[in-house]
Order: C-alpha cells, then structure tokens, then sequence
C-alpha cells in the first residue's frame, strides 16, 4: 500500500505534472512566474491549501456524497469546499499570522478558482484513492506545481536580460518556454507505469 | 394585453420546467454515473437538495464563526486615502500604484503625504488630514523641456525618413538633428504622458500644458535625449538648452542655443546663474524669477515662462518719496525727486518685482495692464515652448 502511495506521489509531482503534462493551472503560472518571490510565495500557499483541502473533500466524499448516491455534485460541492476554506484560512491568516497573509495572503484569492485544486479532489474521487493515497496526489501534484513554477521563475528572471524579439516579449515567449520545458518533461514518462 | 403576455409567461416557465423535471434530471443523474436508468428517484432529489443545504448552511456557520473569531479591524484610512488620490497608478511615488501608497502612508509613519506627483498639494493636503500626519508645503513641479531649437530654428544632420519616434530617430546616429543635445520633435514624449498633457507645436516642439501635467515623468524617462525634466513651477525662468556644445558650434547648429557667453551670469542681480561645460545654469534655489536674464541673452536662449508679467505701480498715497526703488530698478525705470512721488515707466518696467520688496511703505503693487501685457510678449522665437 505504501509504494501505492509512494507512486502516486511520483507520478503526481513529475509524470503527470498538472502544468507540463496536463496544461492545468496555467494562468497562475503565467501570473506568479515573472518574480522568484511571488512564485515561491505561491508554492508555499498553493502545496498546503490542496493538501488540506484534499482531505476535506476526501471526508466529504466518503462519508456524505458516496453512501447518498450524489456523486454527479462533485464539482459543485468540491468548489464550494474549497472556496469556505479558503475564505477561513484568509480570515484567519489575517488575525493569527499577518505577516504571512501579506506575503501570501493575494495568492489565497487567486487558488480558489484554479483548476488543478479542483483537479485533485476529482481525480481522487474517480480514482476512489483513500485518505492517504488522495495526500499523496495532494502534496504531489503541489509540489510538481511549484517544481513548475520556480523553474518557470528563475528562466523568466533571467529572460528579462535577455534580447527577445519585441512582439515576443512577454506572454509570447512564455508560453514557447513552456512547451520547451513541458518535451523536457515527456522524457519522465514511462518511469513509472501505474 | 398584460393579461396576455402574463399568459405567455406562464405557460413558458411551465414548459421549461417539465422539460427539466422530465428530461434535464434524468440526464444529469445518468451522466453521474448513478444505479437508474431513465428517471430519479425522488429520493435523490431529497437528498441532493439536503445535502447541499446542510453543507451550504455548515460553510457559511463555520465561515461567520471564524469571521466573527478573527476579526481584524481594517484601518478605514486606507480606503479613504486611495479615494483620493487621482488613481491613475503611475508610480511616481515609489509605491506599486495608488493602492500601495494609500497603504504606506496610512500604516507607515515614516511616509510622507506630500508623494503624490499627480495629486499635488490638494491631494497631500487632503492626506495629511485623513492620517493626521503633517503636510509639508509640495513645491509643484512640471516637467521642462530644455530645448528651443524647433525645425526652423536649426539644422538637419540629414533628412530622417524612418519610424516617427524619437527611440527610433535616435538610433539612426543619433537622430537627425544638428544639434546632438536638442529635442528630435517625433512626439515620444506626447505619446508617454498618461495624462495628455503634451502637445506638438507646428515647429515640432513639446509644448507641456501647465494646467494637465502633474509632474509624474513619464515623459522624462520616455525621451531619448533627456531634454525633459522636472522643474519646480513657481521658477518660471528657464534656461531652455542643454547644449555643451562651444558658442561656435551652437551658432551653427541653432539659432537659440545657450553659447555661453556669460552676459546672464553679469546679470542675474543674485548670483543664480553660473557657466558649466559650456552651458549656462540657474540655481533655482537663488533664482529670484526677475526676468533680467531672459531680456539680456542674445541668443533669447533663456526662456520665461510666465506669459504677462504684471508691472510696478506706485501708490501715490503710500509713496514717501524714499528713492530706494529707483536705485533697485535694473532698467531704470522708476524715477523722481527725493521726498515726492515716484513714477514707474510702464514701457521701461520688465516686472522683476526688485521694487516691490525694497519699498519699506509697502507703496508698489505688481497690476496687470493691457498695454504693459502687448510690450511684455517673449520674443516670437519662443513661441514653440510657451505654456499653452
């Protein structure tokens, strides 16, 4: 069971990486992407927001939306969590840590109504992962995303010295990088065949 | 009539809702992969119906819980400063946009009210009552462009048949004009301002509008050649060059150029002019805006920005015959016996206001006259760089 669990977050992490392998997410990953700073910023809050939210959705699921044959609500009632739960954690941010909700707190708004958080709770659901196997996906795939993003980050750092051609810069050539990176990794594919 | 179209109404909400209770639902259910096949169980829609309103009524408990448990008290200054400001994020004050000021100067003692470039003193004014900070006095600023030299008053290097804007002139050699210091005229500076306070004149000249700039310096940092710059508004006079250029090469290259040849520096009644690198310069900080220099440069290199500068008066009933004014006046024109009444020359007097403050009985006014504004007029060449 644990090199289930340990696969799934190797296949979730690198593999199948939401960003290069399934072009979810990408409008964070365009925004955060242009400082170091930010993106980092967004790793941190984005990896701990799926994580516990995957777990809500997981007891959700199981305990409410399975034995009461609901499982058409999924994404209703997977965004509706997601969305209570970061309100509270940006409500309580804002008390307990401001510091933190200063640096991280603009993040919070922008992960609500992304899609590789809805992504993990549904994939868990059709999967029917358990409680540690739907973790594994969640800190998986956060952490491939923010693998993601901090590649992403420090290239566009130093693509600002760069020469690109003018109708390039910018989005532009974002976006070829990101296909570049993306054919890099189609070369972790078929490391681990689930 | 209403009666019929009530009736339409009707009949078209009743019909959509059997066509989503007949066809929609059992759709939906079979979609989501459940046990029937054709219709639901009214059981589901129960369910369904309970389940997202307990988890709806469960969210918003838990939500108006913590909100009400972690509670932060939002400092409705924030909101009230950034109503101020003029909200056109141009950055000029160092913060990222209004938002980011507004936060600074009301969490942050340490910032000052006075920042804000667009908004000037109303603005910092306004702030400072709001934070309860202390407004110090904003000295307006506008941006100055330092270059008189239009298209017919100097010289082309070649003729520049390229992209209209100045970054683009400017890597053709250093643009077209003679002159390697003076503005190229294609409008870049025109095109940065957020704000449309630049004009191109007829001789391909910046004019910067006093009432619209707000002294943000996009236009500075937009022009290729830094021939624009921020200069305090209240010092009208201006040297209107930046040539370095020697006298003899500014003479070939344009008809107004500053060719240094110190008659401002003899001048300027305070010492505020001084020749550098071929270029004469006025200390703003001394400069008394008197005007003499713009009257005495040969090449009318220097410019005055105030447009009617109004005259001396003597007041017949004030003036004790004290010849301190006479004695002041750098055109001589005031003139009396001592112990009577002085008289000012309205066609001599430039407006220095020299006399104003020497009078110890407070008997000159500065009055604006029609005929003293037709004999004031700058000369025609400045036209170009007059503030509209």
């Amino acid at each position: 069971m644990w090199q289930h669990v340990l696969t799934i977050f190797i296949a979730s992490a690198l593999i199948n990486n939401f960003v290069f392998s399934r072009y979810l997410g990408l409008c964070i990953f365009f925004g955060v992407t242009k400082r170091m700073e930010t993106a980092v910023g967004m790793s941190f809050t984005f990896t701990a927001v799926m994580l516990v939210e995957a777990v809500l959705n997981w007891v959700i699921y199981t305990y409410v939306m399975v034995p009461y044959h609901l499982g058409f609500l999924k994404i209703v009632i997977f965004i509706g969590t997601v969305a209570a739960f970061v309100q509270a954690a940006d409500t309580m941010m804002k008390k307990v840590a401001p510091a933190l909700y200063y640096k991280l707190g603009i993040y919070l708004a922008l992960i609500v109504t992304n899609c590789i958080i809805l992504a993990v709770p549904l994939i868990n659901a059709d999967e029917n992962y358990s409680l540690f196997e739907s973790m594994a996906l969640a800190l998986g795939s956060g952490l491939g995303f923010s693998l993601a993003l901090i590649i992403m980050a420090s290239i566009r750092e130093k693509l600002e010295l760069a020469d690109v051609p003018k109708s390039f810069q910018g989005l532009p050539i974002s976006f070829v990088l990101t296909g570049l990176i993306a054919l890099a990794f189609l070369g972790f594919s078929g490391m681990i065949t689930l | 009539m209403y009666e019929q179209m009530t009736n339409i109404l009707l009949q078209v909400l009743s019909h959509a809702a059997s066509i989503l209770f007949n066809n929609l639902v059992p759709r939906i259910a079979v979609e989501g992969a459940m046990e029937t096949t054709g219709t639901v169980p009214v059981t589901t829609v129960y369910t369904t119906l309970i389940v997202l309103a307990g988890l709806g009524i469960v969210f918003g408990v838990a939500l108006a819980i913590v909100a009400a448990k972690f509670v932060v008290k939002v400092d409705p200054k924030v909101e009230k400063v950034r109503e101020t400001l003029p909200g056109a994020n141009c950055g000029a004050c160092g913060f990222a946009g209004c938002m980011g000021y507004a936060e600074a100067v009301v969490g942050n003692p340490d910032v000052a009210v006075h920042m804000c470039a667009p908004g000037k003193s109303p603005v910092a004014e306004k702030i400072a009552e709001i934070t309860g900070k202390k407004a110090e006095k904003v000295e307006p600023k506008i941006a100055r462009v330092f270059c008189q030299g239009g298209n017919s008053l100097s010289q082309r290097k070649f003729i520049y048949t390229g992209v209209q804007d100045c970054t683009a002139a400017v890597l053709a050699a250093g643009g077209d004009k003679s002159c390697e210091y003076g503005c190229l005229g294609y409008g870049t500076c025109m095109r940065a301002c957020p704000f449309g306070a630049i004009t191109m004149s007829a001789d391909n000249l910046p004019i910067i509008s006093l009432e619209k700039c707000t002294a943000c310096g996009k236009c500075v940092a937009a022009c290729p050649k830094q021939v624009i710059e921020l200069a305090q508004t209240a010092k009208a006079v201006v040297i209107s060059c930046h040539s370095r250029d020697k006298g003899v090469d500014v003479k070939k290259k344009c008809q107004v150029g500053c060719i240094a040849c110190g008659i401002c520096v003899r001048t300027c009644p305070v010492d505020a002019i001084k020749i550098d690198n071929n270029l004469a310069r006025i200390d703003h900080s001394k400069c008394i805006v008197c005007g003499l220099c713009v009257k005495k440069c040969p090449t009318s290199a220097i410019h005055d920005y105030i447009p009617v500068r109004p005259k001396a008066y003597i007041d017949p009933a004030k003036c004790v015959g004290i010849d301190v004014c006479e004695k002041v006046c750098p055109v001589n024109a005031i003139s009396g016996e001592i112990r009577s009444l002085h008289v000012v020359n309205q066609g001599k007097c430039i407006g220095c206001r020299m006399c104003e403050s020497r009078c110890p009985k407070k008997a000159i006014t500065m009055v604006e006259s029609s005929s003293a504004a037709a004999q004031s007029k700058p000369a025609k060449a400045k036209e170009p760089v007059a503030v509209s």
